[in-house]
């Protein structure tokens, strides 16, 4: 938005106000995430930039959080503790988090699949109940899952935390698939049925991979909320069950030491390219919509 | 071609004869049925896994049988005493015998449960569990169960039975908002020193309110320039606001550590800059104040997002139309622009409130002592005192009021405009 050749003095004063609140939000934003990235990368262990860190000195640099994070316990001059728990907690997220968007993608998309068809009863009320576990806040899902969960025996299992995790990322893969579904063109199934296609058969051929830009958004957001679920772990992980947020969790908790924010800046990089993935497969998929017929 | 018998003259049928409504009606029917096939799974999964539980949590919130099935003498005997006087032999046998022949864990989760009436309660009965076996070989229990203990003879112990005598009880959400039974089951305010839940709510309302706020005016400028700049330049000021959006809660959490804290980057700069002086670096983390800053910056984008997605929708010609009225700027905005982006408004102020009012994590970590909210309270009561009858009483309070909400942002925006890019 520029400003036009004949804007009085105030607008234009007014007009780089603007632009001067808005680059104060933005930097707002992002300032914490980058302030984090420089600290990890500190020899001292304290959490603040020394002067030898802001002078660029060589010698105040090191990569001895990012070695003991990997559980390299060979530096001496490293006081806290010292372990594998990272690397076992990001296994541990890793593997319910893949196995609760598997679980969340497969549900929501026959459920995205039903709500889009023209004549679905109570369509609103089910699309509210599907949305519902992102509105009710996450200490009243995990309070009532810890007594579910005790009576039939999932607390302190990975089954109980996969099965909560795919409550919870159920929601984005329901929205975004069906969101998706919006731009699909039915006449292209129908085209299919009339070449002898079975309607699993077509599905599969014909409509999965023009939705599959939906599908992967959703199944990545229901990934990274899981990956990120600190809450309803607390509640219901075991000793076995310590995921990377619990982790990080008790980090933040007991002994905050630059090991969280090596920790802190690969997920920083790794979102980073998550949001890239999204964007591409956005762009994707408005190209694909702009193709289909209708 | 073969002709029903009962069809109307005239009707319009099928290639197989059958008159096409009853036909239609009959493909309308299978495709309801097929859709409702594909939605069952996963409706059955949230209800079992998210429905059931969150409902069964709930009604813990009106549970008050414990004491009755730990009791079931007393409350009998209960029925013939006239609450005013010290009871008779036979309400004192009956408690004798059901502390006595009873069993120990569900007389002492009953006994925790009697402590929320009146405290003394859980010790009284502890140390009458010891010592009746002892001391006491048969009636009369009345005076040898006062010499043991004196509180037995104390008739407002007695009374507080009262409250505890219906399997369904509204004490705990009377507790939940500092008031309690008195005697006579008249609801009268707690002592003023044990008042804790009203302010936490208005603490509650407020920090969401400000939060609300706060991310209104930050994100109103941004969605606009967002919404109005060249494609090229707007996706990569998006990749600002998306990045925090897809980043951990925690890492944000740590990011904030790191720039908040006493000697952190914010207080340094201050400091380095010679505005502030180096004793009096100012108090940001572990406060209300670090509790707000922190829940602005998370919820940024949930409110960033819904009003650029609605302004992107408004085609600058009216502006321009507007002005070229003889409207100044000002007004052009008030009148014309501002309307337009109410929907958005109002979608991410609903989002944004819905979601700060059930925090628990941020608080938890950077509020310190003054930012604890309902939901650290809920917490608290969930897994350190064990009081789950308050907890379930204060999440079926809180649970309402997001529903109520949730139930308005449906009516104004409806679900299924909930985008997520």
């Amino acid at each position: 938005m520029a400003l036009p050749a004949y804007a009085t003095a105030p607008q234009r004063l007014w007009h780089y106000t603007y632009l001067a609140i808005c680059a104060v939000v933005l930097f707002f934003l992002v300032m914490p995430l980058i302030a984090v990235i420089p600290l990890s990368f500190s020899k001292s262990p304290f959490l603040h930039f020394t002067p030898e860190l802001l002078a660029l000195d060589p010698d105040a640099f090191s990569l001895r959080w990012y070695r003991q994070m990997i559980g390299d316990c060979s530096d001496p001059g490293i006081t806290t503790v010292c372990s594998d728990r990272w690397k076992d907690g990001a296994w541990n997220s890793l593997r319910i988090g893949i196995a609760a968007t598997i679980l969340a993608t497969t549900l929501g998309i026959l459920c995205a699949l039903g709500l889009s068809r023209p004549h679905m009863p109570f369509r609103r009320s089910i699309m509210a109940l599907m949305i519902s576990p992102l509105i009710v806040p996450l200490i009243i899902t995990a309070s009532g899952l810890y007594f579910a969960f005790a009576k039939w025996q999932l607390v302190s299992t990975f089954t109980g935390m996969i099965l909560a995790h795919t409550v919870l990322g159920l929601p984005f893969v329901v929205i975004t698939v069906t969101a998706t579904l919006v731009g699909f063109d039915t006449n292209l199934m129908k085209a299919a049925a009339s070449l002898g296609g079975t309607p699993v058969r077509s599905f599969f051929k014909v409509q999965l991979p023009l939705i599959t830009p939906g599908v992967i958004s959703g199944a990545l957001f229901a990934f990274i909320t899981s990956f990120d679920e600190v809450v309803i772990v607390l509640f219901i992980g075991g000793q076995n069950q310590i995921t990377l947020p619990r982790q990080m969790w008790s980090g933040i908790r007991q002994e905050i030491s630059p090991t969280i924010l090596a920790v802190a800046t690969i997920l920083v990089i790794l979102s980073i390219l998550l949001l890239t993935t999204v964007e591409l497969l956005r762009r994707r998929s408005e190209r694909l919509r702009g193709v289909s017929p209708g | 071609m073969a002709t029903s018998e009962n069809t109307a003259p005239g009707s319009l049928l099928t290639a197989d004869g059958t008159p096409l409504k009853v036909s239609l009606a009959r493909s309308l029917r299978r495709s309801k049925l097929r859709g409702t096939l594909l939605v069952l799974p996963a409706l059955l999964f949230l209800i079992i896994i998210f429905v059931v539980p969150i409902a069964q949590l709930l009604s813990r919130s009106v549970d008050d049988t414990m004491v009755n099935k730990a009791l079931p003498r007393t409350f009998v005997a209960f029925e013939s005493w006239d609450r005013q006087s010290l009871p008779e032999e036979a309400m004192f046998e009956a408690i004798f015998l059901d502390i006595t022949t009873g069993e120990k864990y569900l007389i002492g989760k009953a006994t925790t449960r009697m402590n929320y009436e009146k405290p003394g309660w859980r010790s009284l009965i502890k140390k009458s569990g010891r010592k009746f076996k002892k001391k006491i070989k048969g009636p009369p229990y009345r005076d040898a169960m006062i010499k043991i203990d004196k509180r037995w003879g104390d008739v407002a112990f007695w009374q507080t039975l009262g409250a505890m005598k219906d399997p369904q009880t509204l004490g705990y959400f009377l507790n939940a908002v500092d008031r309690q039974y008195d005697v006579n089951k008249h609801v009268i305010m707690k002592d003023k020193n044990v008042r804790v839940y009203v302010m936490l709510w208005w603490r509650t309302l407020l920090l969401s309110l400000i939060v609300t706020v706060g991310c209104l005016a930050m994100a109103y400028p941004v969605a606009h320039l967002l919404a109005t700049l060249p494609l090229r330049y707007s996706n990569l000021l998006m990749i600002c606001v998306l990045m925090p959006f897809w980043t951990s809660l925690l890492v944000r959490i740590v990011a904030w550590m790191v720039m908040l804290q006493n000697n952190g980057v914010v207080n340094s700069t201050l400091v380095w800059t010679g505005i502030l002086d180096d004793q009096n670096r100012l108090p940001m983390m572990y406060n209300f104040t670090g509790t707000v800053i922190v829940m602005i910056q998370i919820l940024l984008p949930f409110m960033i997002l819904p009003i650029y997605s609605v302004m992107k929708t408004i085609p600058p010609s009216y502006m321009r139309a507007a002005q070229n009225l003889g409207a100044p700027p000002s007004l052009a905005f008030l009148k014309v622009y501002l309307p337009q982006t109410l929907p958005g408004v109002g979608a991410g102020v609903i989002l944004v409130f819905i979601v700060a009012i059930g925090y628990y994590i941020t608080p938890e970590l950077v509020g310190g002592k003054d930012g604890q909210l309902i939901g650290n309270m809920i917490a608290y009561h969930m897994q350190k005192s064990l009081n789950w009858g308050l907890a379930a009483a204060m999440g079926t309070l809180l649970l309402a009021g997001i529903l109520l909400l949730y139930w308005v942002y449906d009516r104004i925006v409806g679900i299924d405009n909930m985008r997520m890019n």
